[in-house]
Parts: C-alpha cells; structure tokens; sequence
C-alpha cells in the first residue's frame, strides 16, 4: 500500500508553453497536483485544457516550461514516456477497442506474455482483481467491450490506468457521456483511487460536479493560467466564473415571459408511440412556449424528440403542426411545414465539418437562394452573415470550416439554419452539450428570445436543471411514458428524481 | 467569446469576404491542383526528351487526348458518387452493356431508316436503366453501394453476353461512324464530348443544387438527412448520371471501334476510380473536384502514351501506375490535413 500523504507534491508544472503554426495554444499554464487529490482544470472550450492534458501525457511537446514528477525536472516526449512514470490519460473520446474483450483492452500495449504465447488465465485473474478493485465485479474479463454501456467502457479505461503502475490518472470530461447514476457511480470509483494515494486531474465544465468531487481547482483563460490550486469549498462560484470567462454572469437563465392568452397551439402531439421505446405521449406546444422533456438517459426524451420530427417512424398517434397532421417519418414532410431539428449529436448529425459556416447555415434552404437549380452563394452569405450578426456567432466568417468552432458557436449554427429556414417550432436536443459555461448563458438568451417572437420550442436535456431553467412547462419522461406534466415552476430537481425512480419501480 | 464589443463594420466584413473568396478561388483550385498540373508537365518532359518529336507533336497530343476522352467521361460522373460517398463498380460492363445493346441489328437497322441518334439514344437509356437499377438497390434497399454495383458488374457483362452470343457487332450505320469520326475545328469528336461533359460535370458540382447535395451527402449523410435534404432519392439520381456517363461512353466506344462487344469496359471501373481519388476527390466522400479528376485522367493517358512511345512492356507500365496512385494518394493526405478547405 502507498502511503499518503496529501502534501507531497506529485506533479509541478511551471510556464508551459506551446504553439501550433504561430498560434499560441498554452502562453504559461501552472499546475500543481498533489498525491491523492482530486485536481480540476476548469477552462472554456479552447482555453488550453485539451493541449495541456496532450502535453502531459506525451502527445505534443512543450516549447517552454518545467514539468516535475516527485520532484524531478522530467520530459515526457512520448505518450509511452508518460505511461512509464506512472501518468495515464482517459480520453474523452474513450480510447477502447470495441471488438477486443475487457481484459484484451486493459492490457492492451503491455499484454501478458512469454515469447508471444498469451497468458489468459492470469490475464482474466488480473482483470478480475482490478474490477474489483473498481467495485465493478459484474463485469466479466472475457465481455466484448463493444457491448458495454458507455460508463462501463469508462470503468474498463480505467482498469487499464491501474492496471500500470498509475500515480496520476488525467479525466477529460469524464461525465460528458454519463447520466445522472452513472456519475455518482464514476465519484465512487474516483474517491476509491485517491484513497489509495492516486492524484486525479478532472476536466470538467460542470461546476455542480466540481464541487461534489474536487479538492482543488485551476483555471485556465486563452492558454494562461489565472488561478492555481483554489480550495474548492472556500472559492463561490461567481469568482470561477469570472476567472473563466473574464465577466460577471448574472443570471444564467433568461426570466420566462408570460405566454399571450391567445397564442395558439403550434406543435399538438397525440397518443404518440414507437414500438418498444416509448408509449402514448400527447403533448401541446403553443407560438411563444417553451416546453421541456426531463428524464435520465434511457428513458426515450430522445428519441421522442426524433419521432415528432420524422427522423424515426412512429407506430403510433400523430403529430399535427398548425393543425395539419404530418406523415409518419417525413423528415422531409416536417422541414416543408416549418420543424426545425437540432440534434444531440452536432457533429455526427448536425453539421458538415469540413464546410464553411455558411453553407451550414443553409443546409435546410440552399435551393431556395437557387435559380433553375444554379446556387447563387452570394446570397446564402450575405443571409448567413446576418444570422452570424444577430447570434453573435464567432468568428464571424462566413467561409471559416465549422469545424475550427468551439462547441457554443457549433450550437449556434444550427441555430441559424432554423432562423434562415424561418421555423414555427423548434426541437432542440442536447442545446448545450459540450458548451461551455460562459456560452451557455448566451444559448439560453437565444433560445428564449426565439420563444418571444413566436417559435415553439420543446427542449430536452439531461441536466434536469436546465430544462426546468429554460422551459415554461415540463414533461418527465420516464420509462419511455409521459408521468407527469407540469409548469416548471411547480416542480424542481428532487421532485422529478422522485418521480423517476417511482415511475421506474412501478 | 465575444465580451468585447462587436466590430461595428459590416461594409469591411463583406470586402473581407470577398477578398477571401477571390485568394481563396485562386489558391484553392491552382494551389491544390498545382501538384497534378506539375505532374503533367513532368512526364511532358520525360516524354519528350525519351521519344522526341514522335511524342512533342499536336498529333500526338490529340491521341492522348482522344485517349483519355472515354475513360474521361465515366470518370466525370464516378467523381459524383465518389464525392457523395459512394462508389460505382459497374460502370465498365453497363459501358459494354450498352455498346452491345446500341449495335444489335434490329436496332442499327431502325437507325438505318430513322437516324443515328437512335443508336445513341439507346446506349444512354441503357445506362440510365442501369444507374436506376443500381441507384434503387442502394438507396431503397440499402445495400452497400460497392455490393450493389459489384453484382451490376458481374450481370451487366453477362447480360451482354448473353445478347451478342460473344461476337463482336460491327457497327454499320454511317451517319453514326461520321458523327462519332468526325473532326470539328480540327478536333476529334470524342474530344469535344468529353470537354462538353467535363464542364457541364464543373458546373453541375460547383454551381447548382444537385452539386450541393452531392457534397452534403458526402460531407455528413445523416446532418443532411436531418436538414431535410431527400438523400435516397438524391441516391438514386446519382447513379443514374453515372449509368448516364457510362451510355456516353458507350458511344465514344462504339465511333472508336466501329464495334460493340461485351468486353468493352473491362477494368474501366479501376482506371476511373484511381483517376478520380489521384485527381483529389476523397474516397471518404466530401471533396470532390472536377479539374482534378480531368487532370488525373489525363496523367494516365499521358504515362501510357510515353510507355507506347518508347516501346516498353505494358507490365512496367502499371507498375508505374501503381507506383503514381500511392505518391499521389499520400500526397493529398499531407495536403488534407494541413488545410481543409476546398477547391
């Protein structure tokens, strides 16, 4: 067993830099992590957090600056250089490989072995005792981990950090792909592991998770450090955010605004069900409202979210936009009757990467700035360019790839897209996943101001605070059933939990 | 972030955007296309200094030319499923498919006593028939498109045997052969057809909606699918212009000929795939480009007339082939990712 001592400094950054073709991605960043802590590295989205999580675990090569391990002035040229001084990195896109099994995985780079011959036996006895270890007993050695959730392949990355001679395990977002559960089950691990002396560096955009797991706190603005090894309990979170973004946020949620009495119901769904996902959900959305569907992951707040928009084919009930009823799994339908879809996934599903921001923006309505078929791309700049001005999208070049955008500006595009389109409803999945803090506040406004001037928005997120934040009224989905529907002011987080968990025990 | 307050300058923004798009016009297609256009001269060279003035003569670049004109046209439309993320295996044998079905007897007959467009007309349906078939397969049945196109490869060339007992139809109809023969403005036919194509194939990809789709379909299928564009019927339509440039094909082969046999087309799929991907549009899907895919037809014509010129094997030749794929391809990669815009 190691000892702990949580005043030993286990890694000592000092003024790192690097620069990518002229651009400096890191301008001075200082880290100090001690053994056993939970260590956050809080920072917008390119701030610098991903470079220096490279730069530490051997994949990019500091120009400047001092890294000390244990003391000792060391370089870490290679991702095998760091794995050898005991630093591992869980990517946040996680770093598994489906086809192979969990004890294949874990001992992937370092398998067990006498002139080629694997050993299994002891390969899946050691797998077992790092499980274990993880309290995670339940998951077999010999499992496809192509056919784990995405927490276990997180538990399985994990095991594999352990299962070298770990002193420090890096986490990038490790909650991004978790629900609810799942992160309380991910803290458990992670409380474990620092008992046992291991140091964790914790990227993460949720202050809430933060504060729950964190010991310190450093934060990083535009490649710079502004704050090193904050106590987590004593720092209020205005400050985090100032150091942050560099400006107050005062209130994240825009105040909702009574809803005419005479706005008519835009969006009017009934009895809809798609087989062996969700069952008999009506709901109504009126011009100017906002309603949001709460409930944890699995409980089918997606994909109802997709069948109303035709992207998946319901088996039963309808949908009615305007009081005209669309086909069944017509995108195509939905899109001609003014639906607008912003999908969980941006950048699967959303955008075209490798395109510029504006032939983003008018993937929906390109062939309506056409003539007889021939583009004309001057005018699909010139309407793009006045949404990149009225969402304050940056940068606002219209010819940037959207790729080279952070994931609030990403958002924005789609938003956009919906605009040029000129949308009467709105369904929007996920608005902030991957977004961070400062632009969050800047989606909400949008999102409320698009609700004043008349769009019907249904909103559906897992962070259940943020529906109920933005939405004027509530569905909590459970078990793929609607349980109950409320205004949002009438209920708040415990309440739905509480509903969840009875909906899902009846 | 934009805690800054916004540049209050609309009228520099679009000058910007404009001078962008004029640097952007000029680097994108000369800058990107530069590697193939000194690829091009290089083995201008070779050839000119291994096989002199047999090589360096203007009609000894119209054949190459001529040449690359057939091969041109099917690459033209494998540039669109290419760029939309598919592939089209079958184009050769749909090409011999419709050279066999435009010179059947009855049918050369019937042009005899109507016109020679007919013979035409009926190599391009058959194309567009089995683009169709293809294109309904993959998009409706959802069917990998190199699946659905290798089993139109295997059929198409049976069906044409089939049709002609494997003897080879000689084409009879003379206002076809002095249509498909002649010179204009001293240029071959076949020349001025795969130029026809090879701009209205610019056009088509760069300055219209179905260009559009194409490379949005490409770029990412389900956002395009989720934007509210019809991918499967957009599917459909681009195998068709594929079957399409396959009947054009047919015809240029059947003027070059005076024939139309089931083995024409043999491996043409091959030599049209590694002319577009050389050319620079991705395989992935994504990028597609015209110019390039003109150039990269024209470097393999190029290399097999300096092969011909100096007598070598034609075994070193797709050596050399081989070898110009793989520098090519590699390449483009360090050329895609140091930058990701578009020509």
């Amino acid at each position: 067993m190691i000892k702990v001592d949580h005043k030993t400094s286990l890694l000592d950054v000092r003024g790192l830099t690097k620069s990518f073709s002229g651009v400096r991605a890191l301008r001075g960043v200082d880290l100090d992590v001690r053994v056993g802590e939970v260590h956050c590295v809080l920072g917008q989205n390119g701030a610098g957090k991903s470079t220096l999580i490279k730069t530490l675990s051997g994949v990019y090569e500091p120009e400047a600056g001092e890294i000390r391990w244990l003391g000792e002035v060391v370089t870490v040229p290679t991702p095998q250089a760091a794995l050898d001084l005991g630093i591992a990195t869980m990517y946040q896109e996680l770093d598994v490989v489906d086809g192979l099994t969990v004890a294949e995985n874990i001992f992937l780079g370092h398998e067990r072995s006498t002139g080629g011959v694997l050993h299994v036996a002891s390969t899946h006895r050691l797998t077992r005792e790092l499980m274990q270890r993880l309290g995670h007993s339940s998951i077999s050695p010999s499992t496809e981990v192509g056919q784990l959730s995405s927490a276990n392949k997180q538990i399985v990355s994990m095991a594999r950090a352990l299962s070298r001679d770990t002193r420090l395990i890096i986490m990038d977002e490790p909650s991004a792909v978790l629900d609810s559960e799942e992160v309380k089950n991910l803290f458990r691990v992670v409380r474990e592991l620092t008992s046992q002396g291991i140091a964790v560096v914790y990227i993460s955009h949720r202050l809430e998770e933060i504060r729950e797991i964190g010991d310190r706190i450093s934060v990083i603005k535009d490649g710079r450090s502004t704050a090193n090894g904050l106590d987590v309990a004593s720092t209020p979170t205005p400050d985090l955010i100032r150091l942050m973004t560099g400006r107050d946020v005062a209130n994240v949620f825009p105040p909702a605004v009574p809803i005419p009495e005479d706005a008519p119901v835009v969006l009017d769904v009934q009895g809809l069900g798609l087989r062996r996902t969700f069952h008999d959900v009506s709901f109504t959305v009126r011009a100017g409202e906002i309603v949001g569907l709460a409930g944890l992951v699995g409980s089918g707040r997606s994909e109802i979210l997709e069948t109303v928009y035709g992207a998946r084919k319901s088996t039963a009930g309808t949908v009615s936009v305007a009081g005209r009823k669309l086909p069944a799994g017509s995108v195509n339908a939905s899109v001609d009757r003014g639906v607008g879809f912003s999908p969980e996934e941006r950048k699967s599903q959303g955008l075209l990467l490798d395109e510029p921001i504006f032939k983003n923006v008018t993937l929906s309505t390109f062939s309506r700035f056409a003539r007889g078929g021939f583009l004309d791309e001057r005018k699909e700049r010139a309407a793009a360019s006045a949404q990149i001005d009225a969402l304050e999208l940056r940068p606002a070049d219209p010819d940037r790839p959207a790729r080279t955008l952070s994931g609030g500006n990403q958002q924005k595009i789609l938003l956009a897209r919906w605009l040029v389109h000129g949308t009467k409803v709105l369904l929007l999945d996920e608005p902030t996943r991957g977004v961070d803090v400062g632009a969050r506040a800047e989606i909400y406004g949008l999102i409320r101001r698009l609700a004043e001037q008349g769009t019907a928005i249904v909103i559906v997120s897992s962070e259940i605070e943020e529906v109920l934040g933005l939405a004027d009224r509530v569905l909590v989905i459970g078990d793929g059933r609607v349980l109950t529907t409320t205004a949002a002011s009438n209920i708040d987080e415990h309440g739905v939990l509480d509903l969840v968990m009875k909906g899902s025990a009846a | 972030m934009s805690e800054q307050p916004r540049q209050e300058a609309p009228l520099a923004q679009d000058n910007g955007s404009k001078r962008n798009f004029a640097a952007r016009a000029l680097s994108g297609s000369v800058g990107r296309n530069l590697g193939l256009v000194i690829a091009l001269a290089l083995l201008v060279v070779v050839g000119a200094v291994t096989a002199g003035d047999r090589f360096a003569s203007v009609d000894n670049f119209l054949t190459i030319i001529r040449f690359a004109s057939i091969i041109g046209v099917i690459s033209i439309g494998m540039t669109f499923v290419i760029t939309a993320g598919g592939i089209d295996l079958s184009v050769g044998s749909v090409m011999g498919l419709a050279s066999v079905v435009a010179s059947l007897t009855a049918v050369q007959l019937a042009a005899t006593q109507s016109s020679w467009v007919l013979m035409v007309a009926v190599a391009l349906a058959v194309g567009v028939a089995a683009g169709l078939v293809n294109g309904v397969v993959i998009a409706y049945g959802n069917v990998v498109a190199f699946m659905a196109t290798l089993a139109m490869l295997v059929g198409a060339r049976g069906l044409a045997e089939l049709i002609s007992g494997r003897r080879t139809q000689i084409v009879i109809d003379a206002g076809f052969l002095r249509f498909t023969r002649a010179d204009f403005l001293g240029v071959p036919v076949l020349i001025w057809i795969f130029a026809v194509v090879a701009v209205a194939g610019w056009f088509l990809l760069n300055r219209t909606t179905f260009g559009r789709r194409t490379v949005a379909i490409g770029g990412n299928r389900e956002a395009s699918r989720l934007a509210g564009i019809k991918v499967k019927r957009h599917t459909v339509y681009l195998y068709v212009l594929t079957g399409l440039t396959s009947g054009i094909a047919a015809v240029m082969m059947l003027g070059r000929t005076t024939a139309g046999t089931s083995t024409h087309g043999g491996l043409y799929e091959l030599d049209a795939i590694a002319a577009v991907v050389v050319g620079g549009t991705l395989l992935a899907g994504g990028r597609g480009t015209i110019v390039g895919t003109v150039l990269g037809v024209l470097i393999f014509s190029t290399l097999t007339n300096v092969f011909t010129q100096n007598n070598l094997d034609t075994s070193v030749q797709a050596v050399a082939k081989g070898v110009i794929i793989v520098v090519a391809v590699l390449l483009q990669q360090r050329f895609a990712s140091r930058d990701s815009g578009r020509s």
